[in-house]
């Protein structure tokens, strides 16, 4: 059994018009030490996806469905204390934005120590060795200072140092990392995104990244799931989805890339933008925007517009697309006809 | 940090000079002092010279430059009612005054809190509408009416004969909200304690404090619900904050997360708007005084007016500003102790 395997998860956020469904039918797994990408546009569900394994959505949002199971126990089942045990200590967080994550009226060593002793009985003095040991593990420069700074003190990239330092605080298993490089300047976005890759391998810690930077991705995840209006349409080894995309919207991401583009021509786009949460299409819930909508013989696909697609096996690689169900059918009948 | 309370200083040196501009610029409309001071026997003439003698013959402006020449060297004039110095009859008179304000202060922090960050916690709960929903009432009524209904419920008391006697329950329940009333409604009471100089104190005795309870829930009436509503929207817009979601994925307790993480950025705006309700307190002092007939400086301050007594009033009035300015500057410096993000300086923000 895997480290973490999330089953079916199934995320709602109670509404006064009805419940919204924010995550469908969600299910990977990811093994120790492991590297895995979320990727998707804003909307898409990545950012609840990340909050619900520890449980942390809020308010009015729940899990409706499904499991998430860490070292064999599940968690979305565990009490406010169990988990509290697990969050912060086993499986720790780095969200997007350093400038709102630290408190802006605690001092940095309050900020790491508090941590430190909520998961384990130590001293203060003990706890701010600890810290000190991981703001120089972090490359922070005269980190003894920075323990009786105030978040106000420091710039968007020390922040984002300290808050990987505190991630790392009590050894943890996983780091889900919420759009970690997002919010920086482009100039430090590498560096950041290089230390953090680099701690992860020097402690074997698993990481999940959430992205929307296909680059970055293919570039350090093993595994990776795309994700369309609160669904994984298309999920497997890194390296086979980008480089043969088998979802349209996949192929559409990849096109996307300034550098797919031919130089003078204009950048390569999917047409329309995602659909709201409350108010999915029918059927596909890319079909709108799909450009492979069509048969051979010019019909629209009546599958697209009416059925949601279910997964199918395409290589090491699963894909929700009626299309690729289609030409894997047609594949196979050729095969067993020949 | 001294640039700072040397800013404020000349501050209160400018508040207090635009006050008593102010308060002269009124004094003629405030009716004949010589009228409250003599009798109805004493002929016009010699009112004349009592008038000329007091100087309220002279200009406006050679009234006021007389009084600022006596007021830099710490002089405000005699009052006229009691015939000493201004400053004293005041001097006398605040302690009580802080002592009220100090109590309903201390009724409003005690409660609001708690009450504000239950609320913000818990919003949904049926306490917590029960308080939102007292809150608005607390809001709406004036201070003197609920000083009276105070005075009935719980100085002169309340029989309730609206349930039948003879059932058990009836009387049970006709006895549940009936109140005797013994609760003084009137004065300090007799058993005051001396501090130091002209400071007796109402709190050091059962008896003084019996006195201190009603005049100062009256007088707390109308802050402890502005203050709970405040905290509570201040809570619940820091409760959505990416900090305390950080918080609570660090897996600390949900104990520290509202209690250290979110009350402290709750409290900050809390404490700027303290500051100036204080100071707003001292001068809703003057209703409830005078409902309670509680003998300090609103109760002279009316007085005060009626006598036409314009050295007391304008004295307390420049006094008023002064506390004002001091209340303001004692919340900065604790705002500055509180937000690391501030630093005191001398110069304009």
């Amino acid at each position: 059994m895997a480290l973490l395997e999330v089953n079916n998860l199934d995320v709602r956020f109670a509404l006064r018009q009805g419940d919204v469904h924010a995550l469908r039918d969600i299910s990977f797994s990811l093994e120790r030490g492991e590297r895995l990408g979320i990727v998707g546009e804003s909307g898409a569900g990545k950012s609840v996806a990340a909050f619900s394994l520890l449980n942390l959505i809020a308010k009015p949002g729940f899990i409706a469905g499904g499991t998430v199971t860490f070292d064999g126990q599940v968690l979305n089942r565990m009490s406010e204390r169990g988990l509290r045990k697990v969050r912060g200590n086993r499986v720790s967080m780095i969200f997007q934005d350093p400038m709102m994550t630290l408190n802006p009226v605690l001092s940095i060593g309050e900020q790491m120590v508090e941590c430190l002793k909520a998961h384990r009985r130590i001293s203060s003095k003990e706890a701010r060795a600890i810290a000190l040991d991981k703001l120089q593990q972090v490359q922070i420069p005269s980190p003894e200072t920075r323990l009786d700074q105030y978040p106000h003190e420091l710039s968007g990239g020390m922040r984002q140092r300290i808050i990987i330092a505190i991630a790392l605080l009590l050894d943890p298993d996983i780091i889900i990392a919420d759009e970690p490089t997002t919010a920086l300047d482009v100039t430090i976005q590498a560096e950041i995104m290089a230390l953090l890759l680099d701690l992860c391998e020097q402690h074997n810690v698993g990481l999940i990244l959430i992205t929307h930077d296909l680059g970055v991705v293919s570039q350090v995840t093993q595994r990776m799931l795309v994700m369309y209006a609160g669904r994984v349409i298309e999920q497997g080894p890194t390296r086979e989805i980008i480089n043969d995309p088998q979802h349209p919207y996949t192929q559409g991401l990849i096109n996307a890339l300034p550098q797919m583009a031919t130089p003078g021509e204009k950048l390569n786009q999917i047409r329309g933008s995602m659909p709201s949460l409350s108010n999915l299409p029918s059927g596909c819930a890319f079909h709108p925007r799909c450009d492979f909508i069509n048969r051979a013989d010019g019909q629209p696909r009546p599958a697209c517009t009416q059925q949601v697609p279910e997964f199918v096996e395409s290589g090491n690689c699963r894909v929700a697309c009626h299309m690729v169900a289609e030409l894997l059918e047609d594949r196979r009948l050729k095969e067993v006809t020949s | 940090m001294i640039a700072f309370l040397i800013k404020r200083l000349m501050h209160a040196i400018l508040v207090m000079f635009v006050i008593s501009v102010l308060a002269f610029a009124i004094q003629d409309n405030l009716g004949d002092p010589v009228q409250q001071m003599v009798g109805q026997s004493v002929p016009e003439s010699e009112r004349e010279a009592l008038r000329e003698r007091l100087g309220l013959n002279d200009s406006f402006l050679i009234q006021y430059v007389r009084f600022a020449k006596n007021a830099v060297q710490g002089d405000f004039g005699d009052s006229y009612f009691y015939r000493e110095p201004a400053l004293e009859v005041i001097a006398r008179h605040l302690p009580a005054t802080l002592e009220l304000v100090f109590a309903a202060t201390l009724i409003i922090v005690l409660f609001s809190v708690p009450i504000g960050v239950y609320s913000a916690i818990k919003p949904r709960s049926p306490i917590s509408r029960l308080f939102m929903g007292i809150s608005i009432i607390g809001i709406s009524i004036p201070v003197f009416l609920t000083a009276i209904v105070l005075i009935q419920i719980f100085s002169i008391g309340v029989t309730v004969t609206l349930f039948p006697e003879s059932t058990g329950w009836g009387a049970w329940l006709n006895a549940f909200f009936s109140t005797e009333g013994n609760m003084p409604s009137f004065g300090r009471g007799y058993d005051l304690v001396n501090v130091v100089g002209n400071w007796d104190t109402n709190l050091a005795t059962w008896n003084g404090l019996q006195h201190l309870v009603l005049p100062a829930v009256s007088l707390a009436s109308i802050m402890l619900p502005l203050f709970i509503r405040l905290i509570r929207a201040e809570m619940m817009e820091v409760l959505q904050s990416e900090y305390v979601k950080y918080a609570r994925a660090k897996g600390i307790s949900m104990r520290r997360v509202y209690f250290v993480h979110a009350l402290k950025n709750t409290m900050l705006p809390v404490i700027t708007v303290g500051g100036v309700q204080i100071g707003t307190m001292v001068a809703y002092t003057i209703l409830t005084e005078t409902v309670f007939q509680w003998p300090g400086m609103g109760l002279m301050f009316l007085d005060a007016i009626n006598r036409a007594d314009i050295p007391l009033i304008v004295t307390y009035l420049m006094i008023v500003g002064v506390i004002f300015v001091v209340t303001n500057t004692i919340v900065d410096l604790i705002y500055g102790l509180v937000n690391p993000t501030v630093k005191l300086t001398g110069k304009p923000a």
